[in-house]
């Protein structure tokens, strides 16, 4: 055995420059493909589908946002929040708030305060008539609140389902003040936004709903892209060892609390965008965003989907909405059954979501539908194992597998 | 192998400058319970120190108190003349405690090139790790630990592959790319063949050369063939039985009546 | 003094039934560690049980057996849910083990499930599940005993068998379904009243200013009732043994010989019975719908882990505790207590939080407070066991 710490400033590996070219190209080219799909919902879309279905569509890809900002906390942190439902709210009545005063003459006050007498506007609401505000606040606000309530929580090492248990719970008192606050927030009615203006023109008009929309898909593209960058590099790699190992990770010195406060703040963050966007492409925001049902429902879009795949978050959300739709327009009573049953289908046959199964298990399912035997593969692959090298050396036998199949699939499940 | 110059180096530290550890009648207690009693313990800044125990000795209680996992109940931990008692785990792991576990514990679905590169990082705050990329220097270090735990081949696989073994020496690589002044490996042979078991000593044995490095184990083979020169501890309800070579240690009464029982009585 | 003792009662009522939701979870939460969002659901079972059990009764044996029928709705409701449960346990959970973020997500779809079950139940849907169930398993259990199949095979045939016996019984019920009468949902998602024998609707008189309600008393006899149950059972029976056995060290259990599943299954229907008896408790209360579930459920969760996971006792003080706090601030005993409503900043705070769902915000902050100082609650669980 020769002595780790003096061979360690030693060989040079091979390889690791050609792979880091290998690696940026592989971005660029993502990028390219990020770049073309944002254009064509830009502008192929639009054309082709009725502007009712993209006013669906619009709302699908802003709850997108909101599945790319739970796989990242869920996906790849490992911690389950069932409280997003919080902060898209929040970001939802930010705007909202802002809308409604920015249509009011000066002075004048939204119309439901007089229904509970009240005639000075609540302190909270006098920033909204900024309108520099609200396009920072409907992402500053939750995500600082997220932080708050991740740093008091993750403080105390509280995870796992302890964590998901809080945060139900807090949803259930955000639910409880924005429900019963009639004098300050129009309490369980909600406040609307497609009777208010904006630049002059009617939110809920046809005109600005297309913007939104293009805004929506504008804004996931960024999302996408900005769950990326944190997911691919270092800090990515951070995040799953904190979902494999947390202790480890406290024990090779990093403090994982600040890595999960700042990421479940940023999850927090997309998710109040993603908030705003839906809330003026649906013309209401209202408590019932912050109904356990929805914050749940956002869980099982990233799993139907694929967890720790952020394409696959996307495609969950829309695949899901979308069946929704179809279903519920179809057979209304029975949808709750097929949600439950989805949430059965995808915890015990989909555990890896549907990116997921094409990644590992595709191959390996539709082989035994056929009634064919799965194919099987070793650790370590045959090619790279030395003892079998030497062995097909000193017989002279030729290497025996196909390089392409002898690497095990390894399942990205979560260890909590 | 230097162990023997290892250890004389080893002894002749105390005299001149503080101990890198240095233990003052910590007491830890659950509920009344005393895991440790009244312990007082040194180790140099190089060299190995095996500390062995019957079961329920306090000995991963002890390991605990070092890295912060517990606090103690009563007396001070110094290390580099610093209190830790009451820093956190990650400050601990900072200063240059690492710790490896009993059963191995590494990053399963990160290959072991990225488990290597996560504790090679030099400045471990969240911005650090979020803007700037992996530094050259430390993919070589991380390329050179894997050559030298024999993982080159298998660095792009996820690390829930790997035999136990392979697992045990990539935590103690992790370890290693840490760069830490004091190693704490608790039972590190725990389930391989004789053969792993002695590859592992001999790591271990050459780790001791540049790092202080304390063990905890069992197995009383793999004991002598670490030991040596060095010193060996031996922990009994929580508190130093007796200190001394291997040697000595095996014919001192008081340990040959905590493992095998009281020979009068018999 | 009598403000003090109103208040006291009040706040322990309100525990009580706390207590009660809490306690089925405090078994399978806190000694299984399995996080059961179906629980709220099977107590919904148990308030519809009870409904039934009601009817049933003034069907059948007349008005003047009214008084009656809550001595057979206690047990039914227990046995309905402790069924319900196990067929959950069986059929699901005992999948997940180990897993429990993702039990959290599939008891979540269970809950659902039970949810629309009520409300679209009919005897069109009865049959066609029977019959599903009847030809998918006995299907398979007939397979299973004659034909070999390879195991790579199984996937097709169990895929085949769920089709084929699918349609089937959506043929049955939708057969069933075409008479009127028959495609008559039983509950229909309304809400329904349980009308409280007679005796419990009274109050009873202590002192001249101190009346308590009965069915407040009575819900807190009968969780006492519970509460002693379980412990006995926990503590003097061989089950419990068992069941505490698989608590601590669940290997060297079954090393011992001690059936583990069976004591899961156990554990897991001992719980759910109780979430039934609490359904039944809470339709002395209010009336029962579907959702009667998700307005308890967040609440008993949160008395669990007040309590510390795994401790009765634990679960009894933050019960009483929370049900206290929740008095005190949202019935505006506080602002009393503090000297009206013009007595300055302190009691304008206390004024704002005293409604039931401010309480509820307010009650939250304090938990997440106390969770900053005992992060694992009342009686974390101690030892080597207790770390993750």
């Amino acid at each position: 055995m020769s002595d780790m710490t003096t061979e360690t400033s030693g060989t040079e590996t091979p390889g690791i420059t050609a792979k880091a070219e290998q690696s940026g190209l592989a971005k660029r080219w993502e990028l390219l493909i990020v770049v073309a799909i944002t254009l064509i919902f830009l502008f192929l879309v639009p054309a082709f589908i009725s502007g009712f279905r993209l006013g669906l569509l619009g709302r699908f890809l802003s709850l997108a946002i909101v599945a790319l900002g739970i796989d990242l906390i869920w996906g790849f942190t490992g911690l389950l929040s069932l409280g997003h439902g919080i902060f898209f709210a929040l970001g939802g009545y930010a705007i909202a708030m802002n809308l409604q005063l920015n249509t009011l003459p000066e002075g004048a006050i939204p119309d439901f305060f007089s229904l509970y007498g009240v005639s000075q506007l609540p302190w909270f609401w006098q920033p909204c008539y900024s309108s520099g505000f609200s396009p920072v606040a409907i992402f500053l606000i939750p995500s600082i609140i997220a932080g708050l309530l991740g740093y008091l929580v993750f403080r105390n090492r509280i995870r796992g389902v302890y964590f998901s248990i809080l945060t139900q719970a807090a949803l259930v008192v955000f639910f409880n003040f924005f429900n019963g606050q009639q004098k300050l927030i129009n309490g369980t009615n909600g406040l609307k936004t497609n009777t208010t203006e904006l630049f002059g023109m009617s939110v809920g008009g046809n005109v600005m709903q297309f913007y939104f929309y293009c805004a929506t898909v504008v804004f996931l593209a960024l999302a996408y892209l900005l769950c990326r960058w944190l997911t691919s590099g270092r800090f990515g790699r951070m995040l799953i060892a904190i979902r494999d190992d947390e202790n480890r990770v406290r024990f090779s010195g990093y403090d994982p609390t600040a890595f999960k406060v700042l990421v479940f703040a940023v999850s927090g963050g997309i998710a109040g965008i993603a908030g705003a966007l839906y809330t003026v492409q649906s013309g209401i925001v209202s408590p019932q965003y912050m109904s356990i049902a929805f914050s749940i429902e956002m869980v099982i879009w990233v799993a139907v989907g694929g967890r720790a795949s952020l394409v696959g978050a996307i495609v969950g959300a829309l695949v899901v909405n979308w069946g929704k739709t179809l279903l519920s327009e179809q057979y209304p009573d029975i949808w709750l059954f097929f949600q439950g049953a989805l949430f059965l289908i995808v915890v015990t046959v989909l555990p890896d979501g549907i990116i997921g199964w094409f990644r590992y298990r595709a191959k390996d399912d539709l082989r035994s539908l056929f009634g064919k035997p799965p194919v099987v593969a070793t650790y370590p692959r045959l090619e790279v194992d030395e003892t079998v090298r030497q062995e097909a050396d000193l017989y002279g036998k030729t290497q025996p597998v196909d390089p392409t199949t002898s690497t095990a699939p390894i399942k990205s499940g979560e260890n909590s | 192998m230097t162990a023997a110059a290892t250890q004389s180096s080893s002894q002749s530290s105390p005299a001149q400058a503080p101990p890198l550890l240095d233990i003052k009648d910590v007491t830890v207690s659950f509920d009344g319970f005393k895991a440790i009693n009244g312990l007082n313990f040194q180790v140099g800044d190089r060299g190995l120190r095996v500390i062995i125990g019957p079961n329920g000795a306090g000995k991963t209680t002890f390991l605990d108190v070092i890295t912060g996992k517990v606090q103690p109940t009563e007396g001070k931990a110094l290390f580099k003349g610093k209190d830790i008692k009451s820093m956190p785990e990650h400050a601990i792991a900072r200063l240059g405690i690492g710790r490896k576990f009993q059963t191995p514990r590494v990053y399963l679905n990160l290959t072991p090139r990225e488990n290597l590169e996560l504790s090679c990082n030099r400045v471990k705050t969240v911005w650090h790790t979020l803007f700037k990329p992996t530094p050259k220097a430390e993919a070589r270090t991380v390329g050179g630990l894997l050559q030298t735990i024999g993982l080159t081949a298998n660095a792009h696989t996820p690390a829930a592959l790997p035999s136990l073994v392979e697992k045990q020496w990539l935590e103690i690589g992790m370890l290693v790319a840490q760069s830490p002044d004091l190693l704490l490996v608790d039972e590190p042979v725990a389930g391989l063949t004789d053969e792993e078991t002695e590859r592992t000593g001999d790591l271990l044995l050459s780790l001791a050369e540049s790092h202080g490095v304390i063990v905890i184990e069992h197995d009383m083979e793999f004991v002598r063939q670490i030991a040596q020169q060095n010193k060996v501890t031996v922990l009994h309800e929580g508190s130093v039985l007796c200190e001394g070579t291997m040697d000595e240690i095996q014919n001192d009464p008081r340990v040959i009546k905590v493992y095998l029982g009281d020979p009068d009585a018999i | 003094m009598n403000t003090l003792i109103t208040t006291l009662f009040n706040g322990v009522s309100i525990g009580t039934v706390l207590l009660i939701v809490a306690l089925g979870l405090a078994i399978v939460f806190g000694l299984m560690g399995v996080i059961n969002l179906a629980h709220g659901e099977l107590m919904m079972l148990g308030a519809y049980t009870t409904y039934v059990v009601q009817n049933g009764f003034k069907t059948y044996l007349g008005t003047e057996s009214q008084g009656l029928y809550i001595w057979a709705a206690i047990p039914l409701s227990f046995v309905v849910a402790a069924l319900v449960g196990l067929a959950l346990e069986r059929g699901v959970i005992r999948f997940l083990y180990g897993r429990p973020l993702e039990t959290l997500l599939a008891t979540w779809g269970v809950s659902l499930i039970l949810r629309q079950f009520v409300r679209s139940v009919s005897w069109g849907m009865v049959g066609g599940l029977l019959a599903f169930c009847g030809l998918f398993f006995g299907g398979k259990w007939l397979l299973g005993k004659s034909a070999r199949i390879p195991s790579y095979r199984q996937n097709l045939v169990t895929t085949g068998l769920f089709l084929l016996s699918g349609a089937i019984a959506w043929f049955v019920g939708s057969n069933i379904n075409n008479d009127p009468q028959l495609a008559r949902p039983w509950f229909s998602a309304r809400n329904v009243d349980v009308t409280a024998p007679g005796w419990l609707q009274g109050s009873i008189r202590v002192t001249a200013g101190i009346q308590f309600p009965a069915s407040r008393l009575f819900i807190i006899v009968l969780t006492l009732l519970c509460l002693l149950g379980v412990y006995l059972f926990l503590q003097k029976s061989a089950w419990g043994l068992r069941i505490r056995s698989v608590t601590q060290n669940r290997d060297m259990s079954a090393c011992l010989g001690i059936p583990t599943a069976q004591v899961d299954a156990v554990t897991f229907a001992l719980g759910s019975g109780l979430a039934g008896v609490a359904g039944f408790a809470v339709t002395l209360l209010g009336s029962v719908g579907p959702n009667l579930g998700v307005n308890y459920i967040v609440d008993a969760f949160m008395v669990v882990v007040v309590g510390g996971v795994g401790n009765l006792l634990g679960s009894v003080i933050a019960a009483l505790g929370i049900g206290i706090v929740t008095y005190l601030l949202g019935s505006g005993t506080m602002v009393r207590l503090l000297g009206g409503a013009d007595g300055g900043a302190v009691v304008s705070f206390f004024d704002f939080f005293a409604t039931t769902s401010m309480a509820k915000v307010m009650v939250f902050a304090l938990i997440i407070l106390f969770l900053q100082v005992r992060p694992a609650g009342l009686f974390p669980p101690k030892g080597r066991s207790a770390e993750v």
